[in-house]
């Protein structure tokens, strides 16, 4: 199994798939193909990043894996299903296999910290009591970090960082097999960005097996973090595999990208969770 | 000023074709919105009777939709019952059938005014308030959020808030009418120095309960209107903020005509069919 390019052929092993795409189109006016025949392997357990300029389709890309979009041509195989056989209730049961960390966090408002992230349990898990879903909750905010004493405000009460964490902790709620990030440090101040890139590379290898798939223009954290990279661009994947092979690539494009990327100064070594 | 034409036609001609296509446009606009929000009722109705059910949800937007309504509603009410019984009292003292004035007031807001003010002012406040706050769901990616986490928006979203229209419409529309009637009566008897008995018995003379059961009736489906046409605005906002002020505004000038027009309608429906049953 692998991460392949367009033409389908694997480019990485590795042993299993948390995410296949094979041969997947879409169109929104029927002329203009924001996704091209993206054939793609994303492995289970690893971290993995797509990265690409603005426009090249990775988060309709996203929204695909999370079956928001249904392609125009094309399968989505999400843990080994082809989400768009399943029935709704199938459906639905896989989104519960699946965190999503938005890149505004998009916590509920009106809500406080605590029934955001106990929401998701609320929603799916009426086997539970009111008092073991706030114990589950607290255990995941603190897994992220996120200090008790918070747990009472509503998100409008919180730094951009916070928000990320509680996001991040009701992604966590149900204890997804793939976890999800859109932009996850867009909008972000340097500092705290490293403190986010820190916490996806924990929250990582805390929650043991689990799949995580990041959608970034930042590429420091890609490259420090990611297992794999997948470069998208123009709705196609132009380079997948392990960070070394893009250092190495001739191609013009990536070459360009990770130029601007890293604004000329060295990119970083392959070292997750060397960020303190 | 011939000249001035001559000199200025095509401008004028085009600002012509400009008002009259923007006239169409907007015609047009409010029809496919109406049709839209059609859809979205039939679609909302039918999962309020999917699992998991959403009681807790529409207690709590019954609460917003009615319980926040009150205030208004009796401010309003009072006023409404006030104006109009003057009215009606004049008009009727000089033709010397004063006596008339609490029935013809009973009726005017019971069969009228009590739902279609209800109604105007709840689709202000409570429609407004949804057509925003679904908006702002939609731009801050929040209805996404509950789609990823396997929920059904809409069911979550607006289903409740068409139930709870529905139920508390009438109930307000009530409050209406008993309030207004209580204006009225304080104007006629206590400032006006009409006879209480002649006013109440005449009332309970003319006043059939198929007057107020239409009132409320009106009140229920001005309750969907307003209900269906503002989360629709609302859930499909585009376009961040500007986008959710947009919505919010159609929304609730969509559901004010839509008041207006269906109210005509349903009296004319009504009229009919209790002249069919023979009721009235």
């Amino acid at each position: 199994m692998g991460i392949g390019k367009p033409t389908g052929k694997p480019t990485v092993n590795a042993t299993e798939n948390a995410v296949a795409l094979r041969d997947l189109r879409k169109t929104f006016d029927g002329k203009d193909f924001i996704l091209n025949g993206i054939n793609l392997e994303i492995p289970a357990g690893k971290i993995t990043s797509i990265i690409g300029f603005s426009g090249t389709g990775k988060s309709v890309m996203m929204k695909h894996i999370l079956g928001l979009l249904k392609p125009t041509s094309g399968t989505v195989e999400v843990l080994g299903q082809d989400i768009w056989k399943m029935t709704m209730p199938e459906l639905i049961k896989m989104r519960t296999r699946i965190g999503m960390s938005f890149q505004y966090a998009a916590l509920f408002d009106d809500m406080t910290v605590m029934e955001n992230a106990a929401f998701p349990m609320k929603e799916h898990r009426p086997d539970l009591t009111l008092a073991q879903r706030e114990q589950i909750a607290e255990s995941k905010l603190l897994a992220v970090g996120m200090d008790p004493k918070h747990n009472n405000k509503l998100p409008g009460e919180l730094s951009g960082g916070m928000r990320k964490r509680v996001a991040l902790a009701r992604a966590l709620a149900l204890d997804p097999a793939i976890l999800l990030y859109d932009e996850p440090t867009t909008g972000l101040d340097p500092i705290l960005t490293e403190v986010v890139d820190d916490l996806i590379y924990e929250t990582h290898h805390k929650f043991a097996g689990s799949t995580s798939i990041v959608v970034s223009h930042d590429l420091f954290a890609a490259f420090r973090l990611s297992d794999y990279i997948v470069m998208l661009d123009k709705g196609v994947v132009l380079l997948a595999g392990k960070p070394e092979i893009f250092y190495e690539s001739k191609d013009e494009l990536v070459q360009r990208f990770l130029k601007k990327g890293f604004r000329n100064s060295p990119p970083p070594q392959h070292a997750p969770g060397s960020a303190t | 000023m011939i000249q001035v034409w001559k000199d200025n036609r095509e401008r004028i001609s085009a600002s012509i074709d400009d008002f009259f296509l923007g006239l169409a446009k907007s015609f047009e606009q409010f029809f496919v919105d109406c049709g839209k929000a059609c859809i979205f009722f039939f679609e909302g109705l039918k999962l309020v009777f999917t699992r998991p059910f959403r009681f807790e949800e529409i207690v709590r937007h019954m609460e917003f939709v009615g319980n926040k309504s009150v205030i208004i509603i009796v401010m309003t009410s009072t006023f409404t019952g006030l104006a109009l019984s003057y009215q009606i009292y004049l008009g009727f003292k000089l033709v010397n059938a004063v006596n008339l004035v609490g029935p013809t007031v009973g009726m005017g807001i019971t069969r009228e005014l009590g739902p279609v003010l209800t109604g105007l002012i709840v689709a202000a406040r409570a429609g407004g308030a949804m057509a925003a706050r679904l908006g702002t769901m939609r731009v801050n990616e929040q209805i996404d959020a509950l789609e990823v986490m396997g929920i059904d928006p809409k069911q979550y979203l607006v289903s409740p808030r068409m139930v709870a229209s529905i139920i508390t419409m009438p109930l307000l529309c009530a409050i209406f009418d008993f309030v207004a009637m209580m204006g009225a009566h304080f104007l006629c008897i206590t400032v006006l120095g009409l006879d209480q008995a002649i006013f109440w018995d005449k009332i309970q003379l003319w006043l059939k309960p198929g007057d107020i059961f239409q009132g409320l009736i009106k009140a229920g489906v001005f309750g969907v209107t307003f209900a269906a046409v503002c989360t629709n605005r609302g859930f499909n906002a585009t376009g961040g903020a500007k986008g959710v002020g947009e919505a919010t505004n159609q929304g609730v000038v969509n559901s004010m005509v839509l008041i207006i027009i269906l109210n005509f309608l349903m009296t004319s429906f009504i009229r009919f069919f209790y002249a069919v049953m023979g009721w009235g």
